[in-house]
């Protein structure tokens, strides 16, 4: 499936966070925040950017996609069953007993998760290992790399940034959910991390800062990335945590908990007035 | 002392018995391998020298990868080169891989069976010079604890490369324990090596040492001392210490009655407890354990501060008499 469109892409984000809602509510515990901030570029990434066969997840020229801050799991259940690797029924077993549906992904037991996650820190150095494998064996495929700005706080992070410039992994794009949120408070208070973009320049790569809900801007930011030759690129992409639920919206409190029915139904019932004027092409 | 001869042991007094580093039988065995198996590639952090991994390097630039001052990153890149259907081998001092990048380990590698190899050099107080800090006296107990990993402590030259060779050829992780400093190389190629299997180097009925590593010839030459004084020693080798071989470790008991592990790593976690917990389970006996006694290194000559800290042949002498004085009263 490729979606070309703005309004495609916009609905299909939309169908993704009412996917992340539902499934939050019977999980009863998760992270609500993160999924929904990176909704749009999943969209962009599942239906618009990168190839694969859900029906074939071992196919050996697919892109990968590395998940590294796992946590926003939820987001990439929904857009891998959405994209057919598993039926949409199974997303209502998200961390329940016996689920493929782990707490964090799980490559083990889901096909088509490419890196177990959840530790933090650690997805950027697998995808450094893909991204070597694959110049190793000539492949086109490329790995995207998705990563918090939270988990720029562990070291073992820039360890990989320092490796993919070494080794000038142009096959490679990682893309940082920039939403100044983390657990226990703002990024800047907790843990600065300032101007990342530049941090991301001083240790050789391209850097694209872009707003995480244009479409356009993902889209190109994406293509550029695939123009640049002989470094790895990273595209900052400043999102709003909660993005599409008002009272979830910038409050950190949502970085790690479900919503309960109730507020579930809110968050429904204001998606799909946003739905209704994506139609309407309104949004 | 009766020999098992099924074992082809070398004359352990032979002038010809050589002595070298398993560190430098890890490196060997590494280029002998990656000239079989394209898929093969190898990853260090600055220490490619140390840990013998540079003669790969030389011959194979193109799949050896130097990650820097960075274990955490070695062990996650070499996963991530694994789930691309490469056999990564990754080679640094035990202290910092495992010691400093275990959940990375656990994670990246265990957790998803990764085809990745881990050599831990530099292990236990046969380091020497470099004291307490560098000395990894722990790396058994924090490897054996995790799912899907096998656990090597090869005794000599020989049988490191035959446990390289083990680790290519079984999918899933491995973790293989090196030394820095030589080391007799005692067994030959007609040695049998079975992953999992505890071989019994020379027969005995009074007592049983279990040793592992590089204090398996300083238990054989235990045993020689003491068959001297009268008393009939078995040692065997139990070199996968993740899988205790417990049919073999309970005939051992049932027939000497009493064990005594000997092994270059703290007796908390390491192949004394893994043999205890065995024979708990399937036949208790009485376990001594010979190892570091919960306290750290120091500089000096391996041989020197392994003395010091009884994990010499002298030491072994001594743990073992005791250890019959306790049986006969």
């Amino acid at each position: 499936m490729k979606l070309k469109t703005t309004k495609e892409l916009a609905l299909m984000a939309n169908t993704l966070r009412q996917d992340i809602i539902r499934m939050l509510v019977p999980a009863a515990s998760g992270h609500t925040a993160g999924p929904l901030g990176m909704a749009d570029i999943f969209s962009v990434l599942y239906f618009h950017e990168m190839n694969y066969d859900s029906k074939k997840p071992d196919w050996g020229e697919r892109d990968r996609l590395m998940l590294s801050n796992g946590h926003i799991c939820a987001a990439l259940y929904a857009s891998m069953a959405r994209a057919g690797y598993f039926p949409l029924e199974e997303l209502l077993t998200f961390r329940k007993l016996g689920s493929r549906l782990q707490g964090h992904p799980s490559r083990e037991k889901l096909p088509g998760v490419e890196n177990s996650s959840g530790p933090l820190g650690e997805g950027l150095a697998i995808a450094c290992g893909m991204s070597l494998a694959g110049k190793m064996d000539g492949a086109k495929s490329r790995v995207y790399c998705l990563t918090s700005d939270g988990e720029h706080q562990e070291g073992s992070t820039w360890e990989a940034v320092m490796l993919a410039n070494k080794y000038k992994l142009d096959n490679l794009v990682a893309i940082c959910d920039r939403n100044y949120i983390q657990i226990d408070g703002n990024t800047e208070d907790v843990m600065p991390l300032a101007d990342m973009a530049e941090k991301y320049r001083a240790f050789g790569w391209h850097a694209i800062t872009i707003d995480g809900h244009d479409y356009a801007a993902i889209i190109s930011a994406l293509d550029e990335a695939r123009k640049t030759k002989g470094r790895p690129t990273m595209i900052i992409a400043n999102t709003i945590p909660g993005k599409g639920v008002s009272f979830m919206e910038r409050d950190y409190k949502w970085h790690g908990k479900p919503p309960k029915e109730e507020e579930a139904k809110r968050a429904l019932l204001e998606l799909e007035a946003a739905r209704q004027k994506i139609e309407e092409g309104k949004a | 002392m009766k020999m098992n001869q099924n074992m082809h042991l070398l004359d352990l007094h032979s002038p010809e018995l050589k002595k070298s580093s398993t560190r430098e039988a890890f490196g060997a065995a590494l280029v002998e391998l990656g000239g079989k198996d394209e898929n093969v590639v190898a990853l260090s952090s600055d220490v490619a020298g140390s840990v013998q991994m540079e003669g790969f390097g030389k011959k194979f630039p193109g799949r050896f990868f130097n990650v820097g001052v960075a274990e955490q990153n070695l062990a996650a890149v070499a996963a991530g080169l694994s789930y691309s259907g490469k056999i990564a081998f990754i080679g640094a001092f035990a202290m910092f891989s495992p010691g400093r990048n275990w959940e990375q380990i656990r994670t990246t590698i265990c957790y998803a069976k990764a085809n990745v190899k881990i050599e831990g050099s530099h292990v236990g107080l046969d380091v020497g010079e470099d004291g307490a800090t560098h000395q990894a006296l722990e790396d058994i107990a924090i490897t054996r604890c995790l799912p899907n990993m096998r656990v090597v402590s090869p005794c000599d030259f020989e049988e490191t490369k035959k446990a390289v060779y083990s680790a290519w050829k079984t999918p899933g992780p491995f973790y293989i324990r090196c030394t820095r400093n030589a080391v007799a190389n005692f067994t030959t190629q007609e040695t049998p090596f079975e992953v999992g299997k505890m071989n019994l180097l020379c027969e005995g009925s009074d007592i049983a040492i279990v040793a592992a590593g590089r204090t398996v010839f300083d238990s054989l030459m235990a045993a020689e001392e003491l068959e001297k004084e009268g008393v009939s020693v078995a040692v065997a080798n139990m070199h996968t210490i993740s899988h205790p071989d417990g049919a073999a470790l309970e005939a051992l008991a049932r027939k000497c009655g009493s064990i005594v592990t000997v092994e270059d790593h703290q007796i908390v976690g390491g192949l004394g407890s893994a043999v205890c917990e065995t024979l708990a389970e399937r036949y208790p006996a009485r376990v001594r354990r010979v190892g570091m006694q919960m306290k750290f290194g120091e500089s000096g000559k391996g041989q020197e501060v392994l003395k010091k800290y009884g994990l010499d042949k002298d030491g072994i002498v001594r743990a073992v008499r005791e250890e019959i004085k306790k049986k006969n009263r």
